[in-house]
């Protein structure tokens, strides 16, 4: 594999990383709303809100995000306004991109776990005078650490495997917004299927050993005696 | 627990560190006909600035002119044609007026030489044509002057149906070259490439057909007062650079600017 290729490697990695601590943070208290308040009206929109990146076609994310995010465009004006770069064909660009395309990855698994036990159990906490943040963290967030792991894995594993969107609002730019799977469309296009190979064969067994070790990680809790 | 947590401080880590920042850059972006000859172009230029970080990114004109248009960080722009780059410049987005670097040249290109060696309204006509590749002519040079081509030999209509756009003019010989095409209108430059080097056969299209692919080149807006941009200019007009355009099928440019 060349430099570039490596460089590549790089730039993914970094950019899944930043997206799934981005989205834990974010998603984490927005799955915990959700999970309580599954009935409201409110909850059933920002549910559907959710699950859109989900139905979208990742070009429609990317359009809209490369009208928001340009020069032209709301966020990118208050951008430039604040003496900050622009945010289109960089890398933190790619991250905000990949924050909303992968945010059902991160938030419906957690969702799922909280709904699951951790709501109830820290309402049993609370009656033991737990506070909230107190029973959130040494109770809900203990149960739902197959949530957890299940959360962390997809969004990663998502962000890694992004193309559309990152087509729309990268770039190509070669140790930015240059990613594994733009990469390989370059290969194929320069018609190098040599190199393109050899990252899209490392892709493919990256992402089966990774969606096997989360199966496998599952199976194990479930099997074994508490 | 703490390997996870290890994990996370490292994912942190992995997260803050800083694409390394280089006192002199240059990211160009090119039209997808120079893929070839321009990486070789580029050898002798990146020898000559070993200490700069120089990148190449590749497209169609019409969507890098759109992502310079939208803050892309490109510094030159190597239009395939003279209307992106004119456009650009017209609305404010380049340093300077285009500058002609080269001529294209369209061919009708088969991996099956029986076929490359048709002419025009045989080739689209043939059985064996089933897929006939073209760049897409919304945002493609070489798309558009197909196009032209087709429609003045009155042919559209008996192309129409067979017709696959690539995204720019590589994907669509790759169409071609792949078998997924049995043929298609593309640039000399890509079917001189090493990379294809004799396959099948082609048949150049005449440039009465089309308007002609007068690509020129602009130093845009943001590198007004990048050196390494401007000499890179001067180094495609340098007459090393323009003999190995030329033994990629390019003509030259004529009488300096324009």
């Amino acid at each position: 594999m060349s430099a570039g290729d490596w460089q590549a490697v790089g730039v993914t990695l970094r950019l899944a990383a930043t997206t799934t601590l981005v989205l834990l943070l974010l998603g984490t208290p927005l799955a915990w709303w959700l999970a309580r308040t599954q009935r409201s009206r409110a909850a059933t929109v920002v549910d559907s809100l959710v699950a859109l990146p989900l139905v979208l076609p990742p070009t429609v994310l990317g359009f809209y995000l490369l009208v928001l995010l340009g020069p032209q465009g709301a966020l990118g004006q208050a951008f430039a306004a604040l003496g900050l770069p622009p945010l289109v064909f960089s890398f933190w660009g790619l991250v905000a991109a990949s924050v909303a395309s992968s945010l059902p990855f991160m938030v419906q698994p957690l969702r799922d776990a909280f709904a699951g036990v951790g709501v109830r159990m820290t309402e049993v906490a609370a009656t033991l005078r737990a506070s909230p943040l107190d029973a959130f963290f040494s109770v809900a967030v203990p149960l739902s650490r197959r949530g957890f792991l299940s959360a962390l894995t997809l969004t990663f594993a998502h962000t890694v495997g992004e193309f559309g969107v990152v087509l729309m609002v990268g770039g190509n730019i070669p140790g930015a917004t240059r990613v594994l799977s733009i990469a390989i469309y370059d290969h194929a296009e320069a018609m190098n299927y040599a190199a393109a190979h050899a990252l899209a064969g490392g892709l493919l067994l990256a992402s089966f050993a990774a969606l096997l070790a989360l199966n496998l990680a599952h199976r194990r809790r479930t099997v074994a005696p508490a | 627990m703490r390997l996870a947590r290890r994990t996370a401080l490292g994912m942190l880590g992995a997260a803050l560190m800083p694409v390394h920042a280089q006192a002199r850059s240059l990211t160009i972006a090119a039209a997808s006909d120079l893929r070839f000859a321009l990486d070789e172009t580029m050898r002798a230029f990146r020898a000559m600035h070993a200490d700069a970080r120089i990148e190449v990114v590749y497209g169609s004109s019409g969507k890098l002119a759109t992502q310079i248009r939208h803050g892309a960080p490109f510094d030159v722009f190597l239009s395939a044609d003279r209307e992106f780059a004119d456009a650009l410049h017209r609305n404010g987005f380049a340093a300077g007026a285009p500058r002609l670097y080269a001529r294209g040249h369209l061919v009708a290109w088969s991996t099956d030489a029986s076929l490359g060696r048709l002419p025009l309204a045989d080739l689209v006509r043939d059985v064996r044509v089933r897929r006939f590749a073209i760049a897409n002519p919304e945002h493609a040079p070489y798309g558009r002057r197909a196009v032209e081509a087709l429609r003045s030999q009155g042919q559209w209509d008996a192309v129409q149906p067979k017709l696959v756009f690539g995204e720019n003019i590589a994907q669509a010989v790759q169409f071609v070259q792949t078998g997924a095409a049995q043929a298609g209108l593309v640039a000399l430059s890509l079917v001189l490439a090493p990379a294809l080097a004799g396959e099948g056969a082609y048949t150049g299209v005449p440039e009465a057909w089309h308007s002609p692919l007068e690509q020129s080149m602009v130093v845009t807006r943001r590198a007004m007062d990048n050196a390494l941009a401007h000499a890179f200019v001067a180094h495609l007009e340098s007459p090393a650079a323009r003999a190995t355009l030329a033994r990629f099928g390019f003509a030259p440019p004529g009488e300096g600017p324009r």
